[in-house]
Formats: structure tokens, sequence, C-alpha cells
């Protein structure tokens, strides 16, 4: 079996793999969706964000990669690190649930997304900077279409509204690892790499709270219970999720793909 | 013919650049106009084929009677004079 | 292939008997559109059982690349690179698209893709049998690009010019799409074959030797039992003979293979130095048919994927209708 990669642990390439992380798992939940959507419509449009995800997360990984000091490629990098290695926020891993789940915490994460990406258009590096260009267009449709749809089944049906509320009820507990601040983003934000997840909060409670509205929906309180993604401390979700990406670099040792 | 909770059929018209005409490309099913533009541009401009987008609802296209075909547009058969090359001038000229 | 229609759909019986004069006026004229090598609108007069065999057809071809989707979807959570989740899922995904415009394609002859799926899910209408067969191995999903996608391309280019308007316009534009479908299967192979480990070129070779010969049945029984064939070619429906596509599908892949350093799983292969062309072994049609009828390896497995699906998301569905109807009121009464 092919063994795991070990990475240095620096406040920089933390920050870099939380945001890559975040694409790379999102994509591949999202991707589960490809031949099983609601409509065929639905299903290409899903294919589509899921794409933009994987290209934004073989950005950060390649860039994480050249920062890491040991020449790591996106590959290396996405599929032989141990499960504490990985940074993703908890919520990108759970389950792709049912279709109000997939709505609801696309809908939190790519407005989540757009904001940070907003952001890192001003990074000092100008690399992280160009990805973000190129990144926030993605977003921007991303929560269009999310927004759209939370708007159509938050009104739509008593069934549809009913599984939106729970939805959002099973993201709730998720949400404040988004916006709580640790030495990560004190470094981020002291060096111009980028935003302490902090200053995303207000933005984000705006934007949601008009879509959220619009639908009739509400965020549910929060709650004591914090995840820990991002410190590589996962759900159990996280490692069933691994053992399938990963299992074809694992299992073909010194492979050519 | 469409069943009772089918979502509308509409047609998209795909603009590939700024300059061309909108040109149909073929249909979707969407529940309402911002999902059939979306949905558009999902399935229609995968492959950069689109700068612009117009979708309409199927049922609101009004088209010629495959029927009237002779008597709508044959009659333009004859009118040779209409196009440029029914006109013979002198080479020195011809460039007109 | 993906349009197995002609192939295993039983005998309609001769034409009903034209009722009136207008009708034979008709008939003639269609048939002379057909013969002058015209193209037939959606509006357009046609006979009947035109209308019916183009149906049936198209929608088949519909719920092959639907339910296609599904054996190579398998491995999108397993990608081994981030470059080969991509192009497997854009992939993957161009075969819902092309599914699509092919519904709409058949929707112009005047039944829903409702009343189409309704078909599929209950079993009533056929799709490529192809897509009955497990994908074992990541070597799968090259190899279906390579050789299905192959033989699918060798079948479709002809129908591009098909007397049908709106399917020859969905094949144009599925031909161009599909044209990197095949090529990524085989770079996906090749890149194992050259730079791979002894395992990986086990996993190809193993891939190819369970795919190659249900790919040769993809394209129809032989000639002479495939009875609908005579019709079909009259309407400008189908092109080119079952026979004569499987000998250039076998005939082109045979130097890929080399090129690949597989080796196809017939014994007597050969090439034909008479005939200019590679003789190959003996079909067994009878797994044809058994997987045809419905015993194959999965056919139970994704006809229950697919109902599955269309059962889940019809929550949605009509949620997403219910708000349409809702903001239409909303301004109707503003």
């Amino acid at each position: 079996m092919q063994a795991s990669i070990q990475i240095p642990a620096t406040p920089e390439l933390d920050y870099l793999l939380r945001l890559g992380d975040t694409c790379l798992i999102s994509g591949q939940r999202l991707g589960e969706w490809c031949g099983h959507g609601p409509i065929l419509e639905e299903d290409i449009a899903l294919s589509n964000m899921a794409l933009d995800l994987i290209g934004q997360s073989r950005a950060l990984l390649t860039l994480a990669g050249q920062k890491s000091g040991k020449g790591f490629d996106e590959d290396q990098l996405a599929f032989l690190r141990d499960e504490g290695a990985y940074r993703n926020p908890t919520l990108a891993e759970l389950p792709r649930g049912d279709f109000a789940f997939t709505i609801l915490r696309n809908l939190v994460l790519s407005t989540w997304l757009k904001l940070i990406w907003e952001r890192l258009r001003d990074s000092r590096d100008a690399e992280l900077a160009a990805i973000a260009g190129k990144a926030l267009k993605e977003a921007r449709y991303h929560q269009q279409h999310a927004a759209d749809w939370a708007v159509r089944l938050g009104d739509g049906t008593e069934e549809s509204r009913r599984r939106c509320e729970a939805a959002l009820a099973q993201i709730a507990p998720y949400l404040p690892e988004l916006f709580e601040d640790d030495t990560v983003d004190a470094a981020a934000e002291a060096s111009g790499l980028g935003p302490a997840w902090s200053s995303l909060r207000e933005p984000w409670l705006a934007e949601m709270g008009e879509v959220l509205g619009e639908a009739g929906l509400a965020l549910p309180e929060s709650t004591k219970f914090r995840s820990t993604g991002k410190v590589g401390r996962h759900s159990e979700h996280m490692g069933y999720l691994l053992a399938e990406m990963q299992y074809l670099q694992r299992a073909y040792p010194g492979g050519a793909w | 013919m469409s069943t009772e909770n089918e979502w509308p059929l509409w047609e998209v018209f795909v603009r590939t650049k700024a300059g061309l005409d909108h040109k149909h490309c073929g249909s979707l099913h969407a529940a309402d106009a911002r999902m059939a533009v979306q949905m558009a541009r999902d399935v229609y401009t995968r492959r950069q084929e689109g700068s612009s987008v117009w979708v309409v609802r199927s049922d609101q296209i009004v088209a010629s009677d495959p029927g009237d075909k002779d008597m709508l547009f044959d009659p333009a058969e004859d009118k040779v004079y209409r196009h440029p090359t029914f006109y013979k001038l002198p080479d020195s000229v011809d460039q007109m | 292939m993906y349009t197995q229609a002609m192939d295993t759909m039983r005998e309609e019986g001769g034409q009903p008997a034209l009722r009136t004069a207008e009708e034979a006026a008709l008939q003639q004229r269609f048939d002379n559109r057909i013969d002058a090598g015209d193209f037939i609108e959606a509006k357009d007069w046609m006979p009947d059982n035109y209308r019916k065999t183009l149906l049936r057809q198209i929608s088949q071809h519909a719920h092959s690349e639907i339910v296609g989707m599904l054996p190579e979807g398998n491995w999108i959570t397993r990608a081994p690179t981030l470059k080969r989740k991509a192009i497997l899922l854009a992939k993957v995904q161009d075969e819902g698209g092309h599914g699509l415009y092919l519904y709409a394609a058949a929707e112009t002859l005047g039944q829903s893709r409702d009343q189409m799926l309704d078909s599929l899910h209950s079993g009533k209408a056929k799709y490529s049998s192809i897509f009955n067969y497990p994908t074992l191995t990541w070597a799968d999903v090259g190899t279906i690009g390579w050789l299905v996608d192959g033989a699918a391309i060798m079948n479709q280019v002809p129908i591009c010019r098909c007397s049908y308007a709106p399917y020859a316009r969905a094949m144009i534009r599925i031909c161009r799409e599909e044209s990197f479908h095949q090529r990524q299967g085989y770079d996906s192979l090749l890149a194992m074959m050259q730079n791979g480990t002894e395992a990986q070129k086990a996993m190809v070779q193993d891939a190819v030797n369970r795919w190659w010969w249900p790919c040769l049945m993809m394209f129809g029984p032989p000639d002479d039992q495939s009875p609908n064939s005579a019709q079909g070619m009259r309407w400008g429906i189908k092109r080119v003979s079952n026979d004569t596509l499987r000998q250039k599908f076998v005939d082109a892949t045979v130097q890929q293979a080399q090129v690949l350093g597989v080796s196809l799983p017939d014994p007597d292969l050969r090439w034909n130095e008479a005939t200019q062309h590679w003789d190959f072994g003996t079909i067994d049609w009878s797994e044809f048919w058994r997987v045809v009828g419905g015993e194959g390896p999965c056919n139970r497995e994704r006809l229950a994927m697919r109902v599955a699906a269309w059962e889940e998301g019809e929550w949605v569905r009509e949620a997403a209708l219910a708000h349409s109807r809702k903001q239409a009121r909303k301004e109707k009464a503003a």
C-alpha cells in the first residue's frame, strides 16, 4: 500500500489547505449526485458545480504543494494524506443527504466561499489572488443557483419546506466553525495572505438572511457544539469518504494514471 | 402530450459571441424562467459556446404551417432581380 | 448499439391500408422527399410507422445515455487523480446532456419526456444492453471510453444524416461533444500501459478481455437476422448495416490495441488478405439475447437505480412547480 505523506505544519499551509480541502471535499460530495439528480437538467447543473470545485481545489492544492517545500503535487495532497491532515471544516464532509440538504449546504458554503474569494483577490500572494479572481465568478453562480432553489423549496410544498427545515437543523451546529478564528487566521491576517474567517460572519449573515427570508426559512439558534474539521479532527463520515477517494492511489503504489 | 406535473418545455437560443445572432440550439425542461436561463447555461454552454442565452416557453412560439410552405416561400423563387448576381456589369466596375 | 430498436422490436405487420386519396398523396409526397434525401421536420406529415419507429429508436437511445451514466458514474468518487476525476465527471455529465438532447428530439414526435421515462421505469422500454455489464476496476472506465464509446461513435456518425431532422441535429451535437470521450478513455489506458505497474497492466488486459465481446454485440444481430433493417434503411433512419459497422469497428480497433499493448481475446482474429479486413470469431448471440431479455449481470440494479433517483426527486420537481404556480398567481393578482 502507498504510504501517507507528512505535511509540515505552518499557518500559511494550514490556511491554504483549509480552503483547498473545503473545495475538494465539497466537490467530492457534489460529484456523488452525477447520474442521480431529481431531473436531468439539475443533474447536469450539479456536476458543473462539482467540476468548478474540483478545479478550485486543484489550483489551491498545487499552490499549497509549492509552499510545502517538499514538492508535493495536487494528487499527493488530495490522495495521500492521513485523515488528520485534511483541513476542511466538518460541514463539507457530511454525507450528501437529500436534495434540500445539498442545496442548503451549497448555499452556506458558496456564500461563504464567495465572500472569502472576494477578499482573497487582494491577497499579498499574487497566485492566490489570481485563483480567487477566477473562483469568485464560479462561486457567485453557485450561490445564485443555491439561493434560487432555497426559495423554491422553502416556498414550494409542505414537504419541501419540512425537508429544508430539517436540513438547516442538521447544518446549524457546524456553522460556528466557519466563523471562529485561531492562530492560523491571526497569521494570515497579519501577513496579508487572507482574511480572518471571523470577518466573514457579518456579511455572511446578511446575505443568508436575505435569501432565507425570501424562502420563509430561518437559521436555527446556534448550539454549544463545536466542530473541529479545520484542525484535523473530523466526523466519522470523513474516514469513509477518504477510503473511497484514496482507494486507487493507496492500492496501486507507484502507479501511473 | 405533456403530463400535468411535468415542468414546461423551453426553447434555448445561444449567442456564441458578441456581434452574432442568437441561434436556436435545443430545448429543456425548467420550472420557471430563472431556472430555464440557468439550465440553458449548464446544458448548452459547457464548451464555451455561449456569451448570452435566450429562453422562451415552447408553447409560446407561433410557427408557420408546413402545409403552407409552398404558398409562403415559393413565390420568392422567381424574384431573381433581388440578387446582385442578376446584374451583369462590365468587368471594370463589377466589384460594385 | 445505443439504439437496438430496429433489431429488438417485433415485426409491426404491414402498413395499414391507406384510407383516402389524400393520405395516399401525402404518403407519395413523403416517399419522394425521403428518396430525394430531404429532411423531415417535426410538423411535417409522416406515416404512423415512421413516427412510431423513430420514437422508439430515439427514446431508446436517450435511455441508453441516461442508464449509461451509471456504470462509469460508479468511479467518479474513486477516480485516482483530480485530473481523471474532472475528466470522468465531465464525461458522465455529457452523457446526461446527450440523453437530454435526445429526449427533446423525441418529444417533437408527440410524446412527453415523462411518458418516455415511465416506459423506461416500468421496464417496457429498452436501452443498450452494454450498460448491463459491471464496471469492476478503474480500467473498465478507460475501456468503456475506448471500446464502448468507439463503437457508439461508429454507429452515431451515420445517424447525423438521419432523415428526421431533429434527431439528426441532436446527433450532430452529440458527435461533436463525444469526440473527446473515446480519446480520454484510450489516453487513460495508455498511461497505465506505458508507465504503469505490472498490476495496472494486468488490470487493463482484464478489462479489455471482459468488454471486447459485449462491444461487438453492440452493433446488433447479424444482418440476415435483423428483420427491420430494410425498412430503416428505406426511411433513412438507419444508414449502415450492423455487420458493416461491426467490421469497420474491428478493423479500426486492432491497430489501436497493438499500440496500446493489449491483446484482444479472440483466437480467430486474423488479417484476411483477400477481403482486406480482419476476420474475427463467432459471437455468442445467446448471451446477447439473454442480456437484452433482462438476464444480464446488472439489469435489475441499473433500472432500480434510475427508478430510485426519479422517485427520490419527485418532491423536488413538485416543489419547484408549486412555487412557480404560486408566483404566477401572485403576478396575476398584482
